[in-house]
């Protein structure tokens, strides 16, 4: 930690918070262009439809209509679709399936939300009403929003893909596992639902576009986690204009979640658009409603697995078979997630020799399914944990130490499912939080609960997941259309002020503040004196945004490779001030030595030296102090922890209350405790988010969203959930230079399993679909109450 | 079109609106305070929330013609003399916020809470009096430290 207090290690406050704690935050919504005009979106009524007709004439004649753009105007225009940029081929080696997906509607629409046509106005209540009045006729067809049941439905979602499964994927060996159950004394079967999510970040999603025809360029403001991304997809697939003709900023943005990795339908039209109409900037806002319709939505998976141990409790095998629903169309990232993101996490923190895992991707006719905070590790931990502790149950065995017995303890570790295990101590995270939680006393506190008439359950979870996606020639070769690494340009001023432009996007991180603090550790300058650029294709080098928490493990490792190269610089130049040998100057502290010497300059000093260039030979140094890195990193990283939840039910009314939650991880080195903490306190609420209360609901019969507002749809509130207890254990993370592992999803990651095995411990059943709302654990102990009278 | 004036952080301000105009239109679109916030179509995620005539409103609530001379404070008004309200302190001094969209409805709630509860305030009160407001990123857990430290410094 340096002397200052706000370096690596320390509690900062963070930087950004002031305009955000007065009101003075930049959010897309926040900005107005002059002569803009409002955007609103024309969305199908109908699950599944053929448009036979577009009538706008009369929509055209109200008050302040500029224009109303279909999918025609669209192709006239030659742009392109929205893509899915990773490439999954089935078992059989055929790629995947994937129908078109126009920004604007082509003959069909595929869910109820689907963006038909635009409206652009002078105002957003003309545009509005206007599209009210935009006719559109439809020849409804058959549907399925159920993933269970879509693979061959009469309802066929896409010509390419005629049972509606976009790949059939495999990992693992089959004959080994297959071998394992035949040997295996005992196996566990479990059928498990992961039920559908819908993001929810606090912003919707907004967008500015606008069209410059003195410099034939665009800009877009958009509510994006990764920019460049958007900048090179509009770019090179939608075929709007070369990258440096198109200039994407994402401003202050309200939260993500994975739900603004993806590169929109309506942020397209946007930006397009604009010239359309002579160039007048095109806003629009998502309505929270269009969020629910129109996000990427989160899980749906549906999973049969089966677990076979021998006769000492040891875990031999493990076959696990997914549905995963695709949505009507395959999101930018959505074929990775219940493939490589999800199934290469099958081995959990287990020593298991044999895993072969199944997937079929499929189509439904819902809105497009994406990562969602874990993306695939939560529906992996989940579908581990719940299988773990079951097979516990039915061994008789304390579920705290059948997973001791069966946890990796040598590292490196090589899974049978890709992943190889470079750093961790499990049983060092379980004997934490088994203390913390106070896990002996819990038979008291049950007898406790049983006494009030109340049920008690525990419930473990001890999750690994996989951050920082990387080298990207693997990812390459597992079929990702996209490289993983990061980008960072420190940037240090004449007088020692820095600024750093990092590729990473920050949404709520605290980049501002950590980035800071390295920066200030690492030069020993005041962490005032430093700035952290990101959010601007036009300011930043290019770089590929924030996600799968890789902006530590990641981000920050390009940034110190770039302050590397920084200090190698300010060494020469310090030397050729000094009069000495670069070799012989020393740089601790923000100050500059020579060994053996009483010479020295501060880090100021020698920032003006280098760009005064009175003092050393330009021929040999030149002038300036600034240098970029670019860091792929050389594995993934791999958080792990146990998290520990201790749950309360009323039988009378089924209501749950979490009674307390315990969260023990392993982050390698930590650079801002108080933002990593803050951090995982969000995942862990949306996990009990997701155990307790939220669940997309579509109407089989009418395949109408029936959760499309926070009526509907269970958000966590303050009153849901207690405080939480956390600790933290520690073994650094070799592949990269600080030792970082990612912290922002562990807490989704774990706390659904530990929630549920906390259920249905209480409730003495295998299991309860989630959300286990008092309505389902109503329902789920009334055949009990039966029995037992 | 009718036009309104009122008293929004201090200052007489006027404005035409539509009958249909919501208050954190007014707010937003006319003046330009876009430190309230709109969250969601329902009146349920508090990120709207600002002070009208000393008690706390979602905005998105109430039509801008229904406050026509009253006296209204939003976010970008709490802090007096360059100095922040101890409640906006209490946010930052205890992470109290990541994304920052929330939190001005969560701090204007908050600071309505200890005017009707009193400075001294548990975390049941403070957990159950917050229902109104949706917060995706803390987990509450730091915005219940920071309304109870702020409360106490109110």
């Amino acid at each position: 930690m340096s002397d200052t207090g706000t370096g690596i290690g320390a509690r900062v406050k963070r930087k950004e918070d002031q305009r955000f704690i007065t009101g003075k935050g930049n959010y897309t919504d926040d900005i107005n262009l002059p002569k803009q005009t409002w955007a609103y979106f024309v969305r199908s009524p109908h699950a599944h439809a053929t448009i036979t007709s577009i009538d706008a004439s009369a929509a055209k004649k109200m008050p302040g209509v500029v224009g109303i753009f279909t999918g025609d105007d669209v192709a006239e225009d030659k742009i392109g679709g929205l893509i899915c940029g990773w490439m999954i081929h089935s078992k059989d080696g055929s790629p995947m399936k994937a129908g078109p997906h126009p920004i604007l509607a082509v003959g069909k629409v595929r869910y109820v939300g689907d963006h038909v046509a635009v409206v652009v106005a002078e105002t957003k209540d003309q545009a509005k009403a206007a599209a009210a009045a935009v006719q559109v006729d439809y020849d409804v067809l058959p549907h399925v929003v159920d993933v269970a049941h879509a693979m061959g439905h009469k309802a066929q979602i896409h010509d390419a893909a005629p049972d509606n499964r976009v790949f059939n994927w495999s990992i693992g060996d089959e004959a080994a596992t297959d071998a394992a159950f035949k040997s295996a004394a005992h196996v566990t079967k479990i059928d498990l639902v992961n039920n559908r999510l819908i993001p929810n970040a606090m912003e919707p999603r907004a967008a500015i576009g606008s069209y410059d025809s003195g410099m034939d360029h665009y800009t877009l403001y958009t509510t994006s986690q990764n920019p460049h991304v958007a900048r090179l997809v509009i770019s090179a697939f939608h075929g709007l204009a070369p990258e440096h003709k198109l200039r994407v900023i994402a401003p202050d943005v309200g939260g993500g979640f994975g739900s603004k990795i993806f590169i929109y339908a309506e942020e397209v039209v946007c930006v397009w658009a604009s010239k359309r109409i002579g160039g007048r900037p095109i806003k629009w806002t998502a309505e929270r409603s269009e969020s629910f319709l129109a996000d990427a939505h989160g899980r749906d998976h549906v999973t049969h697995a089966e677990m076979a141990t021998d006769a000492n409790g040891k875990i031999t095998g493990f076959k696990v078979h997914t549905k995963a629903a695709m949505g009507a169309y395959l999101s930018t990232f959505a074929s990775c997630v219940p493939t490589y993101l999800y199934a290469t996490l099958l081995s959990g923190q287990y020593a298991i020799p044999n895993i072969y895992a199944e997937v079929d991707a499929i189509y439904t006719n819902t809105a497009p399914v994406d990562a969602y905070r874990g993306a695939g590790r939560p529906e992996a931990t989940y579908v581990v944990e719940r299988i773990v502790e079951t097979a516990a149950r039915e061994l008789k065995m304390d579920p705290a130490e059948f997973r001791r017995k069966n946890f990796v303890t040598q590292f490196p570790h090589q899974t049978p499912v890709i992943m190889c295990y470079d750093a961790g101590d499990y049983s060092a995270a379980l004997d934490k939080a088994l203390d913390i939680a106070e896990y002996k006393s819990f038979p008291e506190r049950k007898a406790a609960s049983a006494k009030k008439g109340k049920l008690r359950g525990i419930g473990f979870s001890a999750y690994i997941e996989a951050c920082g996606i990387a080298p990207s020639a693997a990812i390459g070769s597992l079929g990702a259309g996209v490289g993983l690494w990061e980008s960072a340009e420190v940037r240090v001023n004449p007088v020692g002020t820095v600024e750093v432009l990092t590729g990473s996007h920050s949404h709520g991180q605290g980049h501002e503040t950590t980035f800071a603090q390295l920066v200030s550790d690492r030069l020993g300058i005041d962490i005032n004196n430093v700035a952290i650029v990101h959010g601007d294709t036009d300011k930043v080098q290019f770089g590929m945004g924030t996600y799968g928490s890789r902006s530590g493990a990641v981000g920050m490792t390009a940034i110190s490779k770039a302050l590397d190269k920084i200090e190698a610089k300010a060494k020469r130049v310090a030397a050729a001030v000094m009069e000495a040998s670069a070799d012989d100057v020393e740089f601790k502290n923000g100050t500059f030595t020579v060994k053996g010497t009483d010479k020295k300059m501060a880090f100021g000093e020698v920032a003006l030296s280098a760009y005064v260039a009175h003092k050393f030979n330009s021929a040999e140094i030149e002038p300036g102090l600034k240098e970029s890195a670019f860091h792929d990193p050389s594995n993934f990283v791999f958080p792990a922890g146990v998290h520990i939840a201790e749950v309360e039910i009323d039988p009378d009314t089924g209501v749950t209350e979490v009674s307390s939650y315990t969260a023990v991880d392993d982050f390698g080195n930590v650079i801002n405790p108080m933002i990593v903490e803050g951090q995982v306190h969000g995942g862990i609420v949306q996990g009990i988010g997701q155990a307790l209360a939220e669940g997309c609901v579509y109407d089989a019969e009418s395949g109408q969203l029936l959760t499309g507002s926070y009526m509907d749809y269970q958000m966590p509130r303050a009153a849901n959930v207690p405080s939480f207890k956390l600790g933290f254990t520690c073994t650094p993370c070799p592949s990269n230079p600080l030792g970082m592992k990612g912290c922002g999803e562990a807490g989704a990651i774990a706390s659904p399993a530990a929630i549920m095995n906390a259920v249905t411990n209480a409730l003495d059943v295998k299991d309860v679909p989630m959300p286990a709302t008092p309505h389902v654990i109503w329902k789920t102990l009334q055949p009990m109450k039966k029995a037992a009278e | 079109m009718p036009a309104i004036s009122m008293k929004v952080n201090g200052q007489a301000v006027c404005g035409e609106v539509e009958g249909r105009t919501l208050l954190v239109e007014f707010l937003r679109d006319k003046l330009g305070l876009t430190g309230t916030h709109v969250g969601c179509d329902t009146s349920q995620c508090g990120a709207c929330v600002v002070e009208v005539n000393g008690k706390a409103v979602k905005s998105c609530t109430a039509l801008a013609i229904s406050c026509a001379d009253a006296d209204v404070t939003t976010i970008e008004g709490l802090a007096q003399n360059g100095k922040l309200h101890p409640m906006q302190e209490a946010f930052r001094e205890h992470h109290g916020l990541q994304c920052g969209f929330c939190t001005p409805g969560m701090i204007m709630a908050a600071v309505d809470i200890v005017k009707r509860k009193g400075k001294s305030l548990d975390e049941d009160t403070i957990r159950h009096e917050l229902e109104g407001n949706i917060c995706r990123c803390t987990g509450y857990h730091n915005i219940v430290a920071a309304v109870k430290a702020g409360a106490a410094n109110m």
